[in-house]
């Protein structure tokens, strides 16, 4: 095992009297790809909001490489390393994919204040390109983001979070809403961009087929707690683990 | 993006046309040339305006940073004999700016309709001060301003300099308000009003862009205050008073919010239609001017700016 990236240390959150996620520890090395499954409403996205800061645990700690980052903000745990990609893929629909990676390279680079120096300077947009080519998006680069099909769009929504050049990256479905045809060049295009950065990578995923093909480890959710954890390939062919995923008999 | 081409016939089109503006005084009756310079310094407070609509802010309180670019101008004027527009112009950049950071750490922490109303009563409150303290505001008679000077000097014909005064601030503000929004904040700004969530997750804030962008809006509207007072030679409480604030979120929409140079096309084909709707029926003029609104929304529905750059917009 790896030193740990992120310790999870017996989280819960409740919203009113539903426990969305209940005494909940998990450890993740550095550089570990682990892919979070469970059927809807058991958790997962809600343990990647309580990561990420966007949502405060009831109780329990989230440390991120030995420093305690529990309810920090979303903007505070962006600068400390870690980013996040979306369900709903989170990007500004009016402006162009260009733009939007522009936006995220100013951001990166501080230059975000900047209200004289044009936006689109030459060693800005090269390495906008040079991003969009890596992820499969280079020719869309002028395209408005509200006319990107689906699959497109949840590329560029990793893309902008890789840009950060975070050490841990949460993906939270990175296939859903992308049709079964693409979804697995879509997943092709998203793990060799993010091998190339080494990043740890969690993702929420429902699609089994993804988890089998893309994670090293796989945790699964049921009702708010992990109810088993450990390499992909053997935990999935458990019958306890497939009835409370697929409903299984 | 503008491509480079499209931004080097911009900028050829802004220089002719603000050539021909400079050759209006030798064509046009002076109360022509007057509207036109009133017209260009409303304008650059609408352009304030336009920076905030940008990023998905209605700013229903602008009247504020006019008024107090105004009224710098007059105290200066009226209670310390202080006609000198190099002292009185800069000041109320300055006091604009610091009225807008102060009320900005608030205002930030809002959107919609709570932004729009909130912007709205801090004006109000101006109006109100402006009209109950008799002694340091002139009340409702306000202030007159006499005494224009530019650069020491008195000139003779201020009507003309004054003119020329706007006309070379305009231009300046423009090429301010251009640079900011090819800029990363301005960029920023356009996110705030698509997905905030993003920036937050970029590590940004759109709190912080807002009140960078709102200090330099309070004090673009500021300077288009003061130059306003100037033209006029008069200032009142009206100015801030709500309507005020109406009148630049209408030239705002009337003119478009995709180019700088919108507000002003905004601006004097409101101040032109306003005008001649008083000559011609002065007692449905409001009437005129809303009928103008719609049928601009309807058939140009980016604003009076795009028959420039886009002369077939369809009907929404």
């Amino acid at each position: 095992m790896t030193a740990a990236m992120i310790d999870i240390q017996n989280v819960s959150r409740a919203f009113d009297m539903l426990r969305a996620v209940d005494d909940v520890s998990l450890s993740i090395g550095e550089g570990e790809i682990v892919g979070i499954v469970g059927t809807n409403g058991s958790g997962k996205t809600t343990l990647l909001n309580l990561i990420t800061g966007y949502l405060q645990p009831t109780s329990g700690r989230v440390v991120f490489q030995g420093t305690d980052i529990t309810g920090l903000g979303p903007r505070r745990t962006t600068a400390l390393g870690l980013a996040r990609s979306f369900q709903t893929p989170q990007l500004y629909t009016g402006l162009t994919v260009l733009d939007n990676v522009l936006i995220a390279i100013a951001v990166h680079s501080g230059r975000s204040a900047d209200f004289w120096m044009p936006m689109y300077r030459s060693d800005r947009v090269s390495k906008a390109y040079e991003l969009l080519a890596r992820f499969g998006l280079g020719d869309q680069a002028a395209r408005s983001v509200s006319k990107l099909p689906e699959g497109g769009r949840k590329v560029l929504d990793v893309a902008l979070s890789v840009i950060l050049e975070p050490k841990v990256l949460l993906m939270d479905e990175p296939t859903s809403g992308v049709s079964a045809r693409d979804k697995f060049s879509v997943m092709d295009t998203l793990m060799s961009a993010l091998k190339k950065h080494r990043v740890t990578t969690i993702f929420v995923e429902h699609d089994l087929e993804i988890m089998e093909r893309y994670a090293e480890r796989a945790v699964v959710f049921d009702a708010g707690k992990i109810i088993a954890d450990g390499p992909v390939a053997d935990l999935l062919a458990r019958p306890e683990v497939r009835r409370a995923v697929l409903g299984e008999d | 993006m503008i491509a480079t081409a499209t931004r080097s016939r911009l900028a050829s089109g802004a220089i002719a046309a603000f050539a021909v503006i400079a050759l209006l005084p030798l064509l046009l009756s002076d109360w022509v040339v007057f509207l036109v310079a009133l017209a260009l310094a409303k304008g650059v407070v609408v352009l304030g305006v336009v920076l905030l609509l940008r990023g998905g802010l209605i700013p229903f309180g602008q009247a504020l940073y006019f008024a107090i670019g105004a009224y710098t101008v007059g105290f200066l004027a009226n209670r310390f004999g202080i006609g000198e527009a190099l002292v009185a112009l800069p000041l109320a950049i300055v006091i604009s700016a610091l009225v807008a950071a102060a009320l900005g750490l608030l205002l930030t922490r809002f959107r919609g309709i709570y932004f729009a109303m909130l912007s709205l009563a801090l004006s109000m409150i101006l109006y109100t001060v402006l009209i109950k303290f008799y002694d340091f505001s002139g009340g409702t008679d306000g202030l007159s301003v006499r005494g224009f000077a530019l650069a020491g000097v008195t000139p003779a014909h201020p009507g003309l300099v004054q003119y020329y005064l706007v006309l070379v601030l305009t231009a300046a503000v423009v090429y301010v308000g251009a640079r900011f929004i090819a800029s990363p904040l301005g960029y920023l700004m356009q996110a705030v009003r698509y997905n905030e969530i993003r920036i937050e997750y970029l590590g940004a804030s759109a709190g912080r862009a807002i009140l960078a962008s709102y200090v330099i809006s309070g004090a673009i509207s500021g300077l288009g205050g003061a130059l306003v007072a100037y033209l006029i030679g008069h200032v009142s409480p009206d100015l801030a008073f709500w309507v005020s604030s109406g009148d630049f979120v209408f030239v705002a929409v009337l003119g478009g919010t995709s180019s700088v140079f919108a507000p002003l096309v905004g601006s004097i084909a409101f101040e032109f239609v306003k005008n001649y709707a008083l000559k011609f029926s002065p007692h449905t003029w409001q009437l005129t001017l809303g009928v103008f609104l719609l049928l601009v929304i309807y058939f140009q529905p980016q604003g009076l700016w795009t028959l420039l750059t886009h002369p077939r917009a369809r009907p929404r």
